[in-house]
């Protein structure tokens, strides 16, 4: 544990020394700010009009479901763009170790391969979840203005979470393989958007396929939770993707040793 | 303190370190000597539990290093090649981090971080963001990081390299201090610095243990004498004969070989090379070899000293 905490905290410290926290947590609540912005305008005008034309034909006003209607799509921009940026925020975990030789203090250190990849993998969660936080004080302007329901809020946060760990984990993997940032960063992000795009492909073949092949897709397992519902299937689905990028990494790590770099 | 029993590290087909056993008893500073990919650091990173070993088995303290590798890590400070340091922390959060990976209690790290920057004469820039530093203080960094748990063995990778020559000769000092309640293994390829700061010496060469002896067997050889090793078609006493009557040879003798070949040892000044072979080419013998023995402590010596003459870095 001590080990843990010791890796845990250097790393966050040194996100927040660094720039790379202040320009992605920045970056990342501009373009969520934008879109929070113009989806909300857009519910807002299709609010209005629907109350136009209730009045003009005399009808008691339609209610309009802000949580399907505007959180939702938000929710949807938000787990992409944790696609955009999650990989700059996991790339330099282990290649900048491996660039700069500290890997070799660490791997001769008594700290076990487990502590420091889980270190490295909260410590990114942790930066993620200051994100995340973020985007929290747009919503909570949602509710100044309307009553949004507070459940469905509370599940897509959690799918969000769930979601960026994914990437987070494999994030961690793919820095284990290579000491260039970029690389890492690359592969990252065409990996996790080959496992967002592959249920797209199920209208084009064979239905039982297409199941198969939506069941693996990290977006469509998301979609529930933007709606507000809470299902296992789902949140088994991810913590197993976590556990895979997190075992890889570390399978990854150990062989490092064998092969000597 | 460390016993290394017929260990090999493989990278693919090539034998960084072929078949090396030595032993290092407590207390001891021995110093790894050996040119470029000789294999030192290879060998010092299976002792550190950093790679593990194709075959063989090391122990450091009583621990296989493989086995019982967190227990050898507690153990040993391990400056590597290349120091590792992360370059956006400032020296005295670093070295308080190692202190705390090296299992240092959260009590003692204060005093154990600054009688390391002492120990590394880094105390005037504990403040410093480590990438601002010039090489020769990122390299005290690095030894800082080593002495900081305050570890029974110390294994050093060319701990000099990068330093200017007055800090070398006070990080000599420093190792040389250390000995006695530390056991070090330090690599160069320095020979004077072996000279200096080492008592026993192992001498690599191409992933082999070519030699090992204490600093004063291998000053006293290398003043001795030069070898060579003559391999011709000709009756051996007839050989022997000519080639001893050779200006300044002391010892001829006769070693194993296809042909008649013949071990010849001669004063150290004299190059008895260009005479032998006229020997040989005036007798009419067809020659098959000769050459200075690749081996023999002196040649690496001699190649090694001349490198130390050369411009500093
Ligand atoms: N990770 C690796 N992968 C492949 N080959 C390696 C690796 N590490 C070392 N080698 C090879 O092993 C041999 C020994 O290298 P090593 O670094 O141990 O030499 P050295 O004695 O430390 O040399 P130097 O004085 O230059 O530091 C070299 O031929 C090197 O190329
Ligand atoms: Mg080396």
């Amino acid at each position: 544990m001590r080990n843990f905490l010791a890796i845990y905290q250097r790393e966050v410290k040194s996100y927040f020394s660094s720039p790379i926290a202040y320009v992605v947590i920045g970056l990342f609540l501009i373009l969520a700010g934008i879109f929070f912005y113009l989806i909300i305008s857009n519910f807002m005008q299709m609010c209005m009009r629907v109350d136009m034309m209730a009045q003009q034909y005399r009808m008691a006003p339609q209610k309009m479901n802000v949580n399907l209607m505007a959180i939702r799509p938000i929710m949807h921009n938000l787990s992409l763009f944790a696609l955009f940026f999650l990989p700059l925020v996991t790339m330099r975990l282990y290649s900048d170790e491996k660039r700069t030789g500290t890997i070799e203090l660490l791997m001769t250190s008594p700290v076990t391969n487990l502590q420091a990849i889980l270190g490295k993998f909260f410590a990114a969660a942790t930066l993620y979840l200051v994100m995340l936080g973020g985007t929290f004080l747009y919503i909570i302007f949602l509710f100044l203005y309307g009553n949004p329901e507070v459940g469905p809020i509370f599940t897509a946060y959690l799918g969000l979470l769930l979601l960026g760990l994914c990437y987070i984990a494999f994030g961690v993997f793919f820095s284990t393989l290579t000491d260039n940032q970029i690389i890492a960063a690359v592969s990252t992000f065409v990996f996790i958007l080959f496992f967002w795009a592959i249920g797209w492909v199920s209208g084009f073949v064979s239905p039982s396929l297409g199941e198969t092949l939506s069941s693996f897709s990290l977006i469509e397992h998301f979609d529930d939770f933007a709606k507000g519902v809470l299902d296992t299937k789902h949140i088994v689905y991810y913590i197993s993707f976590i556990f895979m990028g997190l075992f890889l990494s570390f399978v990854s790590i150990e062989s490092t040793r064998w092969r000597g770099r | 303190m460390i016993d290394v029993q017929q260990v090999s590290r493989y990278f693919g087909d090539v034998a960084a370190v072929n078949d090396i056993s030595f032993k290092v008893e407590k207390g001891e500073i021995v110093g790894f000597l050996g040119p470029n990919a000789a294999g030192k650091t290879t060998a010092m990173r299976v002792l550190t539990t950093y790679l593990p070993a194709t075959s063989g088995t090391a122990t450091v303290a009583g621990f296989d290093v493989h086995e019982q590798s967190m227990e050898v890590r507690k153990r040993i400070g391990y400056l590597p090649e290349n120091p590792p340091l992360y370059q956006d922390m400032r020296v005295r959060d670093y070295l308080e981090f190692v202190a705390k990976i090296k299992g240092v209690a959260p009590a003692d790290r204060h005093k154990a971080v600054d009688e390391a920057m002492d120990k590394a004469a880094i105390g005037d820039v504990s403040g410093r963001v480590i990438k601002y530093l010039s090489k020769g203080y990122k390299q005290r960094v690095g030894l800082a990081q080593a002495l900081v748990h305050n570890p029974e063995v110390l294994i050093l990778d060319e701990p000099t390299v990068r330093l200017d020559p007055n800090q070398i000769i006070e990080v000599r000092q420093l190792i040389k201090s250390l000995a006695g309640n530390h056991t070090i293994i330090l690599s160069t390829h320095i020979l004077p610095e072996v000279s200096m700061t080492c008592e026993r010496v192992v001498i690599i060469n191409k992933g082999v243990i070519v030699a090992e002896d204490t600093t004063e067997g291998l000053t006293k050889k290398h003043a001795g004498a030069t070898r060579l090793t003559v391999s011709v078609d000709a009756p051996l006493q007839a050989v022997m004969e000519k080639i001893g009557a050779v200006r300044g040879v002391t010892k001829v003798e006769k070693t194993s070989g296809d042909h008649t070949t013949v071990f010849v040892e001669s004063d150290k000044e004299v190059e008895i090379r260009p005479e032998v072979a006229q020997v040989l080419v005036a007798n009419g013998w067809p020659l098959y070899e000769l050459k200075a023995e690749d081996v023999s402590l002196e040649d690496v010596f001699l190649h090694l000293t001349t490198q130390e003459e050369g411009p500093v870095e």
